[in-house]
């Protein structure tokens, strides 16, 4: 696993003669500029989706996209919260951001969980084939859900659990071990087996090597996975608009409802609010645990 | 008494993939059997199947008498100790050593009299409460073997136990080791690829090579009267001397002549050897190409050779030269004349000579 | 028993995680395949008929423009992507102080979800509000930047927002691989007195091939999968000018009720992860069993 955060600096690529000469002055100021530029942009949609949602609607029709809200009223989040229209029903976001935390909590937890033990089988404990299924797990990581859209909407209608909370935590819970196999198993396979040898001698069986050894060192890679998975089904959309129904739809649908309902005058400093109201969880993740999250980022991609 | 180790006819498999083939050992108790060979030659596969880590495709392993084959590790009384020490990084000291007499169940008050103890025999008391991070090389070895000494085991193996170790800290722990040896007792079974290591610590030594035993025998035979042209290559450093020769019998014994470079061959006569093959390899010890007035005997014969390298060792000298198209050396006291470029005069001393087929590398004597 | 037991569990604890895998990857994925084989609409039918499914699906104009945008939007987004990423890893590369914060800043939009991007991007490229009426205040009364609402910009539109959610990522991708270059290596040319770009086009970036394919093949998937974005950013529209696969097999498959062409479409976008994924995970695999 490339860790990205950890990136030690080199030792000085850009020249091994430092002179302070004026046009090596000149070049770094003009690389900071670039770089400053580069930021604005990134930071540009959220700086504009905070201003706009801070002004009044009025504000909005005459004054300037970036411009600073002349007069700051929080009347948009309000609305956001608890009153915004998702279709026929306006009651803001917030039942839908406790479906998204209802779904999201168990569904990170059982799949972090699952990862873990598979990880640690097909890490610590190979056995004929077991590459093979971890193989096949994997590739499930990798597949358009597309395709295996229509088949779930009749099985969860099937088991009777079409449109609940819980038809759409498992179906995040199946997507999602494929990945946090994936963590756990190249998070393991760094431990030495010799670790499991001399446990096996001290007398410990699988579990017990698993309770008293592995978790209490996989600390890192819980972290990694829960964020992992938490932003996966956080932001999930696909899943929740084919699956979900009226009261059971995660934050993600019902911000687009909003942005999306035809009602009335376009709010869109409403839209800001809802937008940003769906988009704080995993900011926040983010912002705390932003180490972890690029581990797990890059763990799904660059493998090894 | 039966022996404490008993392995017959013993084959494992990966697949289709022989890793040991037909192994035959047994070990009286007291005994340690060293394992060595090259990396990959299956001493370690051994090691782990002893240890009940590695199920055996065929054969027999009985441990004290008693047939092991679907005995788990747990059960079959035998602690080890792991190459990269294997200390359970969120245990610390204390519950590393303890934590095999936890899983079976004993109580508490013999796991801190048992682990005192320990901890006093190998002075590691200040350090029970550390985790393993914080601790040197040298001492997670220690704790390794406090967790294999807390279990009191019928046997002993180590996984190359010190090849992690730096230089000095090697000598002094295999030191450590063989006075453990001897004071406890114990039957030990330990894995190396160190031909040093098997030669000092072993009172039986096993060489193997891709999963075939080359070899069994005490540290001397092994060293004296190697079976085959690879142990004698494996065990001893600098190698032995495999020196390509022409043998002719006569009465009186046989006639080697060996091609010296740019000059006349060397002619040696062996009184004792007999019957050998027209093409022979002669092995030769460094030790038995000697400065001449050193080595005295019936054996003892002179020849003089160009000098190409002169190693200065310390205690020895090691000059190289060639013979027979092979490089050739010799171990000379320090205070050698020999240089590079001269030629000098060597004794050979045939007295511990071995022959070789050439071919079969079997050995002729 | 108990022996049993203790060599079978490891295979027991996967059983469940490896049957669920079968059945709703491999068996769901055999199912699309078999129901876009058939003659099913609002419910599926389970007769082959042979691939009616695909030649309807090629001989649709809807299909043809979703095609035709992937290769557009996909070709656009991994190549800018890369390329943006390269060179700010490159600049982030010259000890740069604010290197974290930079990084931090250029990395968040990926924690956002695509429909926060495509929300905040539609009011951002809003004609009759947004960066147009901006520009248009200051003074350039003929400025147009009417991208969302033209539907030959478009798929343009969404390119700009997808590049703006991942090029950091690829930028982090880039910068670690810039990173793990042997140092001795670079020291060793600059002893040998190479200038640094030199440095960086015969060295560093030659031997970061391995993440140039990472980052290809993680553009490439997040490409073809693209669906909350278009139906955050333009719903597909304006008309259909901006549906990709993904938004057509949703529309077949919840809106329009043609389970058949919603399979066969899914089956297409399957193929080309196949083609993408399959080679990059056998050489992965391999790789790593020797």
């Amino acid at each position: 696993m490339t860790d990205l955060t950890a990136a030690p600096r080199r030792p000085d690529v850009a020249g091994v003669r430092r002179r302070s000469s004026a046009g090596k002055i000149a070049l770094r100021w003009g690389l900071y500029a670039i770089l400053l530029v580069f930021a604005l942009y990134y930071l540009m949609p959220l700086f504009v989706m905070l201003t706009t949602s801070l002004k009044s609607l009025e504000e909005i029709r005459t004054g300037d996209l970036i411009a600073l809200p002349r007069e700051i009223t929080f009347d948009a989040w309000r609305t956001a919260w608890s009153e915004a229209c998702t279709g026929i029903q306006c009651e803001g976001v917030r039942p839908y951001f406790w479906n998204s935390v209802l779904i999201a909590v168990p569904g990170v937890i059982i799949s972090t969980l699952l990862g873990a033990v598979n990880g640690y089988v097909v890490a610590q404990w190979q056995f004929r084939g077991a590459n093979v299924i971890f193989a096949l797990m994997l590739f499930g990581c990798f597949i358009p859900f597309q395709v295996v859209l229509l088949p779930m909407a009749r099985l969860l209608g099937l088991m009777g659990i079409a449109g609940t909370i819980p038809g759409l935590i498992f179906v995040h819970v199946i997507y999602g071990i494929g990945f946090t196999t994936l963590f756990f198993r190249n998070y393991y396979v760094t431990i030495p087996s010799e670790l499991t040898k001399a446990a096996k001698v001290d007398g410990a069986g699988f579990l017990r090597i698993f309770w008293a050894i592995f978790l209490p060192l996989s600390l890192p890679i819980v972290v990694v996975s829960v964020i992992w998975q938490f932003t996966q089904i956080w932001n999930d959309f696909l899943f929740g608009v084919s699956f979900s129904q009226a009261g059971t739809q995660p934050v993600t649908v019902a911000l687009n409802n909003i942005v999306n309902s035809t009602t009335g005058v376009k709010a869109y400093n409403v839209d800001m609010a809802a937008a940003i109201i769906a988009a704080l969880p995993t900011l926040l993740v983010y912002v705390v645990a932003g180490k972890y999250f690029i581990r797990g980022l890059t763990a799904g991609s660059v493998k090894g | 008494m039966a022996p404490i180790l008993d392995i017959r006819n013993l084959y494992k498999n990966y697949g289709t993939t022989e890793v040991l083939k037909d192994i035959n050992v047994s070990i009286e108790s007291g005994e340690f059997l060293v394992l060595v060979g090259p990396s990959g030659c299956g001493k370690s596969t051994l090691l782990n199947c002893i240890a009940g880590l590695e199920p055996i495709s065929g054969g027999t392993l009985a441990i004290a008498g008693e047939d092991m084959t679907d005995v788990s590790p747990k059960d079959r009384d035998i602690a080890m100790v792991f190459q990269s020490y294997a200390l359970y990084p969120t245990m610390s000291v204390a519950k590393n050593i303890t934590f095999g007499m936890k899983v079976r169940g004993v109580d508490s008050a013999t796991q801190e009299r048992k682990l005192a103890e320990v901890a006093r025999q190998l002075q590691i008391e200040p350090l029970l409460n550390r985790r393993p991070g914080q601790l040197s090389g040298g001492q997670r070895q220690r704790v390794a073997m406090g967790r294999a000494l807390v279990r009191d085991p019928k046997l002993f193996l180590f996984d190359e136990p010190l090849s992690n170790l730096d230089a000095k800290l090697r000598v002094e722990m295999r030191t450590e080791i063989k006075a453990l040896h001897q004071n406890l007792g114990a039957s030990m079974v330990y894995v190396t690829h160190d031909q040093i290591e098997a030669m000092t610590l072993a009172t039986k030594i096993v060489v193997m090579k891709g999963g075939v035993i080359q070899q069994i025998g005490s540290p001397s035979e092994i060293y004296n009267r190697p079976a085959n042209l690879f142990v004698a290559d494996f065990m001893g450093s600098p190698a032995m001397n495999l020196i390509p020769a022409r043998a002719q019998g006569n009465g009186s014994g046989t006639r080697i002549e060996i091609a010296r470079e740019g000059g006349e061959p060397i002619v040696l006569t062996d009184a004792r050897a007999r019957d050998l093959p027209e093409d022979v390899i002669v092995g030769l010890r460094p030790e038995d190409i000697a400065e001449p007035g050193f080595r005295h005997g019936e054996a003892v014969q002179e020849a003089s050779c160009k000098i190409d390298i002169v190693e200065p060792a310390g205690a020895d000298t090691y000059v190289m030269t060639h013979l027979g198209g092979k490089p050739v050396t010799a171990r000379l006291h320090s205070e050698t004349e020999a240089a590079p470029g001269a030629t000098h005069t060597f004794a050979f001393d045939l007295s511990k000579v071995s022959y070789f087929e050439p071919e079969s590398g079997r050995r002729l004597n | 028993m108990a022996r049993w037991f203790e060599t079978h569990l490891p295979k027991m604890v996967l059983a469940p995680s490896f049957i669920a895998v079968l059945i709703f990857v491999y068996g769901f994925i055999g199912w699309t395949a078999w129901v876009s084989l058939t003659r099913s609409r609002l419910l599926p039918k389970y007769e082959i008929e042979g691939f009616i499914q695909y030649d309807r699906l090629f001989d649709s104009p809807r299909w043809d423009t979703a095609l035709n945008n992937l290769f557009i939007f996909g070709g656009l987004y991994i190549g800018i992507s890369m390329v943006l990423g390269l060179i700010l890893a490159i600049l982030l590369d010259q000890n740069i102080r604010t290197e974290g914060a930079i990084r931090t800043v250029y990395l968040y939009p990926m924690a956002l979800s695509m429909i926060v991007t495509g929300t905040a991007w539609k009011w951002i490229l809003n004609p009759g509000l947004g960066i147009e009426a901006m520009v248009q205040g200051w003074g350039f009364p003929n400025f147009s930047f009417d991208w969302l609402v033209n539907p030959d910009m478009a798929i343009y539109a969404i390119v700009l927002a997808a590049i703006w959610q991942s090029s950091g990522f690829v930028m982090a991708l880039f910068l670690a691989g810039l990173r793990s270059v042997d140092t001795e290596i670079i020291r060793a040319a600059q002893v040998d007195g190479i200038p640094t770009w030199r440095v960086y086009t015969a060295i560093i970036i030659p031997s970061m091939a391995p993440i140039f394919l990472s980052a290809f093949i993680v553009l490439a998937h997040l490409a073809i999968k693209s669906f909350d974005l278009v139906i955050a950013l333009t719903g597909g529209g304006p008309g259909y000018a901006t549906d990709l696969p993904a938004t057509y097999m949703y529309a077949m498959a919840f809106s329009r009720g043609d389970i058949g062409q919603a399979a066969s479409s899914a089956m297409i976008m399957m193929l080309v992860v196949f083609a993408i994924i399959v080679p990059y995970l056998y050489s992965e695999l391999r790789a790593k069993n020797d």
